[in-house]
């Protein structure tokens, strides 16, 4: 690890001065940061710790829906009475990511931005397009078991790990944050973006930005969500793959559709092919699966992670048929 | 003589310590003008150091010295088998030469004032490498040719297995699988003067002491090892490691007490791992079931510098009856560390592999696995022609299967089910040797009534401080709690390495037997002490109970404390000692542990969820000493061969021999969410072949069949045989 600066602002716009300075990062639960900073994959030389921030509150937006602080914890969230009852499928991923003990470290915004697993992107004497742009790629030709098959390029399949995310994703919900330039909202889809030749990019951040919030929407009334992870052990490890849906079905046809996905993709997610599959359609097990082929159509497998295609699809109709069977 | 204490579930001894924090493991002894080690681990697998360039890293604040194998002050290679009744984890000292023979090998070590100071600058050590192509999988290099590393034969195994009416061929392989205990390894080396003291974490403090004077190059008695508490080794801390002496030379260099702890990593690449296996089982048998052939080939990987065999075929030649039998095990040399023993090291995959080819034989005949093993029950060790010292194994798989409800299962695949879960029944039998090796105690009465017991050997974590206490309790009377026992200090009398499941066996008859030395001594006191009041009294008329001397026609209560004994002859304590080895008449007879597994799988094929539902080990184990410690140990068995079957793999890259998943967060053990309710029975059968309190080893047996069983159930719940573990989704995701 190198040395570092550290410093703790008191208001967001401290802060905000604070990390503007090149090579300085916010630290929030610090569960990824550290981590890649002890394997020298993190280097900044200053850290700017923003967990004096007033921004530790969940509170109903004026939309109706809900209005979470960058720094509510990951066990907070999960257990949040208004998360658990209207937005299940948040609190199923949170719980179903990492262990007690992290979540309770785990902060919204760090979550968001917790980095990839990738073996080869956590050790600095791999070739890592991420890591290092233009050194190549160690997963494409390693073993690649955990890599994504969705969103690729031939410079970087790694998957973005958060199980949050996919929810939010599902529940659409936007990201505002606060730069030099002032405050802006960014759509949960619109943040995240695909490696193609730049994977060191992997959302729309500027240097020294904050998350402040993340929102979410109101659903439609009688909306179901759930979350289904699938991973080799039942407990405390990454998605092999993962589905959050948001479905809400009236008079036995699909009125409202969202689908998502974790561990396969090099962003959290979003299917609109699967949510065109659905939409209007009977909900039964033929409509299902071909909102499961259609979220996977465009997937290019490698040899080690074929299998995440048919595991992925798997979840989604699952999850399909937890949220739309009737009780 | 009470001897109630024996076979209860007594608590660890050691348990509040445990639980609290307080005991001292080996990095944690407070040493003053402690320095740091930090090693720097190779990142190529095969090839050779060119340059080490250190100026960088020297002149980081804290930094004392880079040490590596061009400036290192020489270490030496440990003594042959033949020479020395001792054993090095690896035989090639750290910074013999610039060669590096494996992905993490120690090629230098940084040494500063701070760990934080040494851990920074052996990232700025720069080593320069001529790489060659590293071989890391068995596919990497020939087939061996040469004569095999083990071979057993009794019969044509071959000509009866071509004209066998049933006929099976199969091929198992097993995953190359790092310990990983919680403890880490580590060691703190303080010299003083010419003499070093090692705090180590160690599963035998004497063979540490022997191999460290071996290899640091000092005489036998300048060595004292000091390992009070072990956070676990499963066979990972049976002999040093390169680290160890790196601390010892180190310390010596710098004039300072070096502690070198093993970061998790490298845990994964310098302190041995149970190494790949490959298994080609061919059984032949008679249409009812009865084996008339059997055949075992094992390939597996050992570490281009050591010769390594793991004994997989240890059970092959004496599980079942059978006239006809080949085992044999070849080695291939690759760039990984020297393996070293693994819980259960042999027998675990060995029985993997046999006992899945047992199971898919039973399929092709037609019968219940248990039955094919009924069929096939030997009654004797047709290995050696030896009659068994106690065997029980028949009663075992009956109380397994009618706890289970075994005659419930219906073999047709897929057919038994809970809700919309489909149901798998496996099973599969254990064994492990039965040993035991020599070991000298001594027990200590002291006058302020309380009493000491201590040994050269240790506690792993498998509850040895608790059986000293229990046996000097049952031979004095003394509560468990007023006895202190010592151990894990090669200056004590010499002990058994824990290791093998023999420690028990081992220490159980030289505890009882220096208990019983020290009570004669006492009995002695009480006759010829004038005040006493059996003064001139018939030594054989005295009895020792509830911590005191007493006439044998009367109740303890009459007799008195033996603390006043010694008053009377203003005696600090007393010692007895004593030595015992296995003697002549054991090793006529065939000593093995025996058990069975059975298990339960549930498997939702929807999402191809595959979880363990249900738990039974039968164990014939002998006699029981600690029925809470004995039953921990199967259970931990299970767990980790739960671990095995559904988990664990070091997977290595093949371009640069890297274990890929060389952390915890990759590596994947069992975590509780994974593990169903366990239940475990004993048949208890002393076995009074082996020791006076009938005990046999439960360390390790635990593990044994597990993950055949697992597989097993796995094929009775989906269709799909798995061959080659873990039973990963992608298998059975068809
Ligand atoms: C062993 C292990 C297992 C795990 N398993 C899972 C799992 O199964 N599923 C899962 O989803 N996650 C898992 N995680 C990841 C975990 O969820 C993340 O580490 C955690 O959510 C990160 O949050 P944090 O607050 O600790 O982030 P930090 O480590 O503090 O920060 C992460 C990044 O976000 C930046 N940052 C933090 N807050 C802000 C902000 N407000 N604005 C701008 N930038 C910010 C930091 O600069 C840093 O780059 C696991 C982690 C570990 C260590
Ligand atoms: S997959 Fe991405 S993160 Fe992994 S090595 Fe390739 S470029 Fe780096």
């Amino acid at each position: 690890m190198q040395a570092f600066r550290y410093s703790q602002p008191k208001s967001i716009d401290n802060a905000v001065e604070a990390n503007g300075r090149q090579n300085s990062k916010f630290i929030a639960g610090g569960t990824t940061l550290v981590d890649l900073m002890k394997l020298n994959v993190e280097k900044p030389t200053a850290l700017v710790d923003v967990n004096g921030l007033p921004l530790d509150r969940i509170e109903p937006s004026s939309d109706g829906g809900l209005k979470i602080g960058a720094l509510v914890r990951n066990s907070d969230l999960a257990w949040n009475s208004n998360v658990k009852q209207r937005y299940s499928v948040l609190s199923e991923a949170l719980l179903a990511g990492a262990s007690p003990q992290l979540r309770n470290m785990a902060t919204t915004g760090g979550n968001l931005l917790q980095r990839t697993r990738c073996y080869y992107f956590r050790d600095t004497n791999y070739q890592c397009n991420k890591r290092e742009p233009g050194s190549g790629c160690a997963a494409i030709d390693g073993f690649h078991r955990i890599h994504a098959v969705l969103g690729g390029s031939e410079h970087c399949i790694a998957t973005h790990p958060s199980d949050m995310a996919v929810a939010m994703m599902a529940l659409e919900a936007t990201v505002h944050l606060r730069g030099a330039q002032g405050e802006r909202s960014v759509a949960l889809n619109d943040f995240y973006l695909v490696p193609g030749t730049t994977p060191e990019k992997e959302n729309v951040l500027e240097p020294g930005e904050l998350i402040t919030y993340v929102t979410l929407p109101p659903l439609p009334q009688g909306t179901r969500s759930h979350y289904l992870k699938l991973r080799d052990r039942a407990s405390y490890e990454f998605a092999l793959a993962s589905a959050a849906i948001v479905v809400q079905v009236s008079g036995g046809k699909i009125q409202h559709a969202r689908v998502a996905m974790g561990g396969v993709g090099t962003k959290p997610w979003r299917s609109k092919e699967a949510e065109q599959a659905l939409q209007g359609r009977e909900a039964n097990e033929h409509t299902f699966r071909a909102a499961a082929e259609a979220a996977l159509k465009p997937a290019k497998p490698l040899r080690d992670n074929a299998f995440k295609v048919e595991l992925a699809k798997r979840a989604i109709v699952r999850a399909l048929q937890v949220t739309t069977q009737t009780a | 003589m009470s001897s109630s204490v024996i076979g209860a579930a007594v608590s660890r001894v050691d348990g509040k310590l445990k639980v609290t924090g307080a005991a001292c493991y080996a990095v944690d002894h407070p040493i003053e003008n402690l320095a740091y080690g930090v090693g720097v681990p190779s990142i190529i697998a095969n090839g050779r150091i060119t340059c080490i360039d250190s100026s960088e890293a020297e002149k980081m604040p804290g930094v004392i010295t880079v040490l590596h194998h061009g400036n290192a002050d020489p270490l030496f290679r440990p003594a042959n088998a033949f020479e020395q009744n001792s054993r090095a984890g690896e035989s090639r000292p750290p910074f013999e030469d610039d060669t590096v023979y494996y992905y993490g090998q120690f090629v230098a070590l940084v040494v500063a004032n701070t760990f934080e100071q040494a851990q920074e600058a052996a990232a700025r050590v720069k080593v320069d490498y001529a790489e060659s192509k590293p071989l890391v999988h068995v596919g990497d290099v020939p087939a061996p040719t040469g004569s095999p590393a083990r071979h057993y034969m009794r019969g044509d195994a071959d000509g009866t297995f071509k004209t066998a009416p049933v006929q099976v061929d199969v091929t198992y392989t097993t995953p190359a699988e790092t310990h990983n205990p919680m403890e880490m390894h580590g060691t703190i080396a303080v010299w003083n003067g010419d003499k070093v003291t090692l705090y180590e974490t160690t599963q035998g403090v004497v063979n540490h002491q022997h191999v460290m004077s071996e290899m640091v190059g000092v005489p036998l008695e300048d060595v004292h090892v000091i390992s009070p508490f072990c956070g676990s080794g499963f066979g990972g801390k049976l002999f040093p490691w390169p680290h160890s002496m790196l601390a010892a030379m180190a310390a010596r260099r710098v004039k300072r007490p070096v502690k070198v702890s093993v970061p998790r990593t490298m845990m994964f690449t310098t302190v041995g791992h149970r190494p790949f296996t490959q298994q080609r089982v061919h059984l032949g048998a008679t249409q009812d079931g009865k084996l008339i052939s059997l055949q075992h080939d094992v390939l597996t990987p050992s570490s281009i510098i050591d010769d390594y065999a793991e004994n997989c075929t240890e059970p092959t030649p004496l599980l079942y009856s059978c006239p006809n039998v080949t085992a044999q095990q070849h080695l291939v040399h690759l760039n990984i560390g020297t393996p070293t023993p693994m819980r259960g090291p042999g027998t675990t995959p060995g029985l993997f592999a046999l006992e899945s080819a047992m199971d898919e034989l039973a399929i092709k005949l037609n019968l219940d696995p248990l039955e094919v093993r009924i069929r096939n029950y030997a009654e004797t060790d047709e290995s050696t022609n030896k009659a068994f010292s106690s065997k029980h194994l028949r009663e075992v798989y009956q109380k397994g299967a009618d706890r289970f409800g075994w005659s419930k299962r219906n073999p047709k695949i897929g057919s038994m089910r809970d809700g919309n879960l489909i149901l798998g029944w496996g099973m599969a039998s254990c064994t492990w040797p039965a040993g035991r090796s020599a070991a000298e105690v001594r027990v200590r009465l002291n006058a302020d009534g309380t009493a000491r017991a201590s040994s050269a050997t240790q506690d792993i974590g498998t509850g040895t401080y608790t059986v000293f206490a229990q046996v000097v309790s049952e031979k004095t009377g003394i509560p468990v709690n007023k006895i202190d026992v010592v151990l894990g200090d090669s200056s004590l009398p010499p002990g058994p390495m824990s290791g093998g499941s023999t420690g028990n066996a081992s220490v159980l008859p030289a505890i009882a037997k220096a208990a019983e030395t020290v009570v004669d001594t006492l009995m002695e006191i009480a006759v010829k002490t004038e005040n006493s009041p059996f003064h001139n009294a018939d030594p054989k008329t005295l009895k020792m109970a509830a911590g005191r001397i007493h006439a044998q026609d009367q109740s303890p209560e009459s007799g008195v404390p033996f603390g006043d004994l010694l008053k009377m002859r203003r005696l600090a304590g007393i010692d007895g000692q004593a030595k015992t080895a296995p003697d002549e008449s054991s090793r006529k007879l065939s000593s093995h542990t025996f058990g069975a597994q059975f298990c339960e799988v549930t498997w939702d094929p929807g999402i191809a969820r595959l979880r363990v539902s249900r738990w039974l080990t039968v164990m014939d184990a002998g006699r029981i000493i600690n029925h809470k410690t004995a039953r921990n140990q199967i259970l931990g068995g299970v767990v980790m061969g739960i671990g095995m079957g559904l988990f664990e793999e070091t997977i290595y890259d093949s371009r640069n021999g890297k274990p890929l998943n060389n952390n915890f967060a990759d590596y994947i053990v069992s975590t509780n969410a994974d593990i169903p309710e366990l239940d475990c029975i004993f048949v208890e059968y002393p076995d009074l072949n082996l020791n006076e309190y009938g005990a046999r080893g439960v360390g390790e047996i635990g593990l044994t069949g597990v993950a055949s069983a697992l597989t097993m159930a796995v094929y009775h719940a989906t269709g799909i045989r798995v061959r080659n573990l873990p039973i990963r989704i992608e298998q059975l995701l068809v």
